[in-house]
């Protein structure tokens, strides 16, 4: 079966992310920039599953600016079969990436979409159960493990208390927890060969798509701070101060 | 118009999280709640005690067992013409079904609001919580996630709301429950506890987390977990408080051989005090805490569970 893989071009997980000063937004200017990591983790299960003989071709697909090639080339390098670029500059939420992706889904006719459970950049936690939505597809979130059998796919979710167990009907949406797996890194061959595999360029309007943003942002203001406290030197002064000075216990 | 909350219970009654989510609702008009699930018990009758709900709205039907999201989302989505607003609490039960609401409304759902502004702006958290976006909808019906940690729960008791029952339409059945694992404390549960007491990777092992459960013990206290012990197999992921786990605001929270990555702090850091205890006194974690003790937590964690069972 195919399976789409959507993967985010976000600021690296490691950079200190800093609140502009005119607070339009967050500083990304010169700042590194990677595939979002639970994307990876998707990219990774979509592999294992072509490996196992399930899944018999990979689509990766970015949307945004161009440069969002690069991370589809990431995708390709780890295993995926070929891409699809979805160029446009305005600036996409969840429900205009969710009809982009029901659109192209309607041409491709996968039977699986993987999706990370939430972008580390807007932290909207949206899309891959909005796309369920949009395709009338069933849908398993905070996947931890999953086995496709026939067609139907036992999905493991992470939730509050525990784990959970549902079956879903195939074709259907899953979005991926941490310990789902854990990414391959590329080897240079493969991302040598990665070079030589086609990405598809596409524009919303190909796609009969209106991307305009619902939210608008209005400003983005830095956390309050936290000041640093003082350095207890013993736990019996520690527990003093929690008693006398913090009330807490 | 009414907003409409998607209440979560237990046998014991409404979750912490939802009561929140109630708070959150009331400054945006008059209060509806929704129970929804197969064999509901008493959760109505709870439901309608809260103070600040109206009415109450009933869905038990098999088909809404273990409030799976198709059914659940599709019951909303008929509910949803008489309500300006929905909402639910951010758990895996508001993440996974809300999103899909919003979706089936044509609605840009707003994630994990911190503030309400008004009825079309909110707060909520963007990058870990290193930013706080002011964000403005232009859409007609609003779909919405409360990040529990940043509203005062309203009380378990104290309304009378009206209850009514729902007439279910056709609900879709392309899923299935199968099981669940939930794991089996006597502690309060991570969201909705008093005190928290979290380990990383300085534990080293699963086992040493049974060295933060005397103190845990002692101070009612929930015990939770870095993404690093996590990520090291140390505990399961629902101890997970971080960015990608859950977020908590108690009154005290004692961080343990956490180092204080931001992804860590995003999850912690509007506690209203922290302790911190690590034998690395350049770890970033004491930027943060009101109280921190350098010390090797081999050391300091019987002590301190010695010393709060002395008084």
């Amino acid at each position: 079966m195919k399976v789409l893989v959507p993967v985010k071009r976000v600021v690296d997980y490691n950079v200190k992310v800093r609140v502009k000063t005119d607070k339009s937004g967050i500083e990304t200017s010169g700042v590194k920039m990677s595939m979002n990591p639970f994307d990876e983790i998707a990219v990774e299960e979509a592999v294992r599953l072509k490996e196992k003989g399930v899944a018999t071709e990979i689509v990766a697909i970015s949307m945004g600016v161009p440069q969002c090639a690069e991370t589809i080339r990431t995708a390709l390098a780890m295993g995926a079969d070929r891409g699809i670029l979805v160029e446009t500059d305005v600036d996409l939420q969840p429900l205009a990436v969710a009809k982009l992706l029901k659109a192209i889904a309607d041409q491709e006719q996968p039977q699986l979409i993987i999706l990370g459970k939430q972008a580390i950049d807007d932290d909207m936690s949206a899309t891959g159960p909005m796309l369920a939505a949009l395709l009338g597809w069933s849908q398993g979130t905070f996947a931890s493990k999953l086995a496709v059998d026939g067609d139907v796919i036992t999905v493991t979710r992470e939730v509050d208390g525990g784990l959970e167990t549902v079956a879903l009907n195939l074709p259907s949406i899953i979005t991926t927890d941490l310990r789902l797996n854990e990414p391959r890194y590329a080897s240079l061959p493969n991302i040598m060969r990665a070079r030589k595999k086609p990405i598809d360029n596409k524009k919303p309007a190909d796609l009969g798509v209106d991307p305009t943003p619902r939210l608008t942002v209005v400003r983005v203001d830095e956390p309050p701070k936290r000041k640093a406290g003082q350095k207890v030197g013993s736990v019996a002064e520690l527990v003093s101060k929690l008693r006398t000075e913090a009330k807490v216990i | 118009m009414a907003v409409l909350v998607l209440l979560e219970f237990d046998p014991t009654g409404i979750k912490q999280p939802s009561r929140s989510a109630v708070a959150a609702a009331q400054s945006l008009g008059e209060v509806h709640a929704l129970v929804a699930g197969a064999g509901l018990g008493d959760a109505a009758a709870a439901a309608a005690k809260l103070p600040g709900v109206t009415k109450v709205l009933v869905a038990d039907a098999p088909a809404l067992d273990h409030l799976l999201a198709e059914p659940a989302a599709a019951l909303l989505v008929a509910l949803a013409p008489n309500y300006s607003h929905i909402l639910a609490a951010t758990t895996a039960v508001g993440k996974n079904i809300l999103p899909r609401v919003a979706a089936l409304l044509d609605v840009q759902p707003i994630s994990d609001i911190a503030e309400v502004i008004d009825a079309d702006t909110f707060v909520r958290p963007i990058y870990a919580g290193n930013g706080m976006a002011t964000v403005k909808s232009s859409d007609a019906r609003k779909v919405i996630t409360v990040r529990a940690a940043s509203f005062d729960p309203v009380a378990a008791e104290g309304g009378s709301a009206t209850i009514e029952p729902v007439a279910l339409g056709e609900l879709p059945g392309i899923s299935k429950f199968i099981s669940a694992e939930l794991s089996k404390s006597e502690r309060p549960e991570l969201t909705a506890a008093r005190v928290v007491i979290s380990g990383g990777r300085g534990m080293q092992n699963g086992d040493n987390f049974a060295l933060l459960e005397p103190i845990a013990d002692k101070l009612g206290a929930a015990v939770g977990a870095s993404r690093a012990a996590v990520d090291a197999g140390f505990v399961p992921n629902e101890f997970q408080v971080g960015q990608t786990g859950k977020i908590v605001a108690p009154e005290l929270y004692i961080a343990v051989g956490i180092s204080g990555a931001i992804q860590h702090l995003a999850g912690m850091k509007d506690s209203k005090v922290i302790v911190a205890i690590n034998k690395d006194e350049e770890a970033p974690i004491f930027q943060v805490a009101d109280y921190g003790l350098v010390a090797d937590l081999f050391v300091a964690l019987p002590e301190l569970a010695a010393e709060l069972e002395r008084s």
